[in-house]
């Protein structure tokens, strides 16, 4: 948490230092351009549209946001642990961020049905977080059930595709959901 | 009215425009295929009503298809008799032609420019009339007409309620499109009343018909909605954290039983419908949706999977302790109470296929009653003798209508794309 936190502490000062225009008469202290009011911004500095490299860079691990599930399972995988661990990480060294948990299932069943169950699994995911340090007020689940597949396709890969839950972040400005 | 003079083209424009726009209104209409009948059906004739040619035509045709579509008569051909409803009745030449009931009428256009549809039905072995009525309407609404005629002659011959001037509500998903639109129940006279690029889901109908409830996922996530059909005004009834879905009114439409996962689970509560007076009714850990009222209001039925996997069970209106009702097979959802209160029909995943199934409440017997493989969102004509749903032939979503004996099959589809989430309104007030 450390090695995220500290260049995380040292780019808010940089730009802080570089958006306010210093008055070099005044003298007022640094310190306090650098306290509430300046967005935290994480290590890796902003990509074109603004937002944190380390978010949205696809050598990120950050940047990978989906987590798939078994049939008619709702339980986070081992091999899916180290994956929302980071995001926890991210999420308790950047208070200002917070994600929409999106759960979501293959066509199979009802469509209601299928919307707890998207449900459930973004509540599992959320859990994780949770239990890792993220803030209750920084994670929202909610379920797309079988509504918006990522794969269209009717087949076992394209089902295995769709039962998924999708990680979207929110900038603290409120741009989102990236 | 403009004086004649060769047509500008700003108006060949826009005649062409209205041409093309009136063709894909007609592409836009649910046409419908009957794919299997009752096995008695009552042989009646609709001899061509008298009076206004153009407007007769349209109430005859209008009734003809009705009671066809219904898989309980069989048409005979009235050949060129023209009868209005005072018209002397030759009962054997009818009984000769076989039909056993018989109506005529005429179509005339009253003092306030309105259309008068007057018919008598008659009963040719009994040789008695068994009734007539006249409905006004405007000349729009001839097809209304038609339909309550047909209703009172199915009302007369079967003894119970006819359903042809109810309405259904359906979603078409056309390209990254989605569409409520509500039609007749013969898929005529389609009007949409919500477009929107993200899914509808889950539409159901107010007990008397003015307003349905869904969900919508315009907000990025499931969020339930009120919706007045009249005046098209939409109010948010659910919108907590987490997700909003699985609304269904109470019987007498003051309250919507819902499903919210706030409190970290998907849970049934219920609301006023002005979306006040939030109270919970299940407590448990794992899923609990999809919840209807039986007819008298006194209990719901509803899926859970507290048992391991997804079964249907019945608990008090107010919540509490709930038995479950449906064993047979590891995956059976949307329980959907008959108006009538005899029976549950839902689906029922069996060998990997998930088809209709009926469930008679005093036997517990249950019927499988599709053959096909991805039924959904099954919806109780009013009167009980119908099940409409959704279901999927050559990989496109259309809608499948199924007596409930399995008799009687018919489909709806559109030309334009996936059909969807039916729910039948119910009678006409």
């Amino acid at each position: 948490m450390k090695k995220l936190l500290i260049p995380a502490l040292l780019s808010a000062l940089i730009i802080g230092c570089s958006s306010t225009p210093v008055d070099e008469t005044s003298g007022a202290p640094v310190e306090s351009r650098s306290g509430p009011g300046v967005a935290p911004v994480s290590a890796g500095g902003l990509d074109s549209r603004g937002l944190p490299r380390e978010l949205t860079d696809p050598k990120s691990v950050l940047s990978q946001r989906s987590i798939y599930f078994d049939l008619d399972k709702y339980e986070v995988k081992d091999e899916y642990k180290d994956l929302v661990a980071a995001h926890a990480k991210y999420l308790v060294a950047n208070k200002g961020f917070k994600v929409l948990i999106q759960g979501n299932t293959d066509e199979r069943g009802s469509r209601e049905y299928n919307l707890s169950l998207g449900q459930k699994r973004s509540d599992a995911v959320k859990r994780s977080l949770t239990l890792l340090g993220t803030r209750d007020d920084q994670v929202e689940s909610v379920s797309l059930g079988e509504e918006k597949p990522k794969n269209p396709g009717h087949d076992e890969s394209a089902w295995a595709d769709n039962r998924r839950a999708d990680i979207l972040y929110k900038a603290p400005d409120g741009r989102g959901e990236f | 009215m403009m004086k004649l003079s060769p047509m500008p083209q700003i108006f060949q424009k826009i005649l062409l425009v209205l041409s093309l726009l009136a063709a894909t209104l007609a592409h836009a209409q649910l046409s419908i295929e009957i794919t299997g009948a009752g096995a008695n059906r009552i042989p009646v004739a609709i001899a061509n009503f008298a009076g206004d040619p153009a407007a007769a035509q349209v109430v005859t045709a209008t009734v003809r298809a009705d009671l066809e579509r219904s898989g309980l008569f069989k048409l005979v051909d009235p050949a060129s008799a023209t009868l209005d409803e005072n018209a002397q009745i030759n009962y054997g030449d009818w009984k000769g032609r076989g039909a056993d009931a018989l109506a005529t009428g005429s179509l005339a256009r009253g003092a306030d420019g309105r259309m008068e549809a007057r018919f008598r039905l008659y009963d040719t072995q009994k040789q008695v009339a068994l009734g007539g009525a006249v409905f006004v309407t405007g000349n729009d609404q001839l097809r209304a007409a038609g339909h309550r005629i047909a209703d009172y002659i199915y009302e007369k011959l079967t003894g119970e309620k006819g359903v042809f001037s109810t309405r259904i509500a359906y979603v078409v998903k056309s390209g990254a499109q989605f569409r409520l639109q509500i039609a007749d129940a013969d898929g005529q006279g389609a009007a949409t009343a919500l477009t929107s690029n993200e899914p509808i889901i889950s539409p159901v109908w107010s007990p008397d018909g003015g307003k349905l409830a869904y969900v919508s996922f315009e907000k990025k996530k499931p969020v339930i909605y009120v919706h007045s059909l009249a005046s098209g005004q939409r109010q948010v009834v659910a919108n907590f954290k987490g997700s909003n879905s699985a609304p269904t009114w109470s019987p007498d439409g003051r309250r919507l039983a819902i499903v919210l996962s706030k409190d970290g689970n998907s849970q049934i509560y219920s609301v006023s419908a002005d979306g006040s007076g939030v109270q919970r009714l299940t407590q448990s850990a794992g899923i609990d949706t999809e919840p209807r009222y039986s007819p008298d209001g006194g209990s719901i039925y509803f899926t859970s999977d507290r048992g391991g996997s997804p079964q249907i069970y019945r608990m008090g209106a107010g919540g509490g302790d709930a038995q479950r009702v449906s064993f047979e097979g590891s995956y059976n959802v949307s329980p959907r109470p008959s108006p009538d209160g005899k029976s549950l029909a839902f689906i029922s995943r069996r060998d990997g296929r998930f088809q209709l199934a009926v469930m008679d409440l005093a036997s517990r017997q249950v019927q499988i009653l599709s053959d096909s493989h991805k039924d959904e969102s099954p919806s109780f004509a009013p009167n009980s003798r119908m099940i409409l749903m959704a279901t999927e032939i050559g990989g496109r979503g259309v809608l499948s209508a199924v007596s409930s004996d399995g008799r009687i099959k018919q489909r709806l589809s559109i030309a334009a794309g996936d059909v969807r989430e039916p729910a039948w309104g119910p009678f006409s007030q």
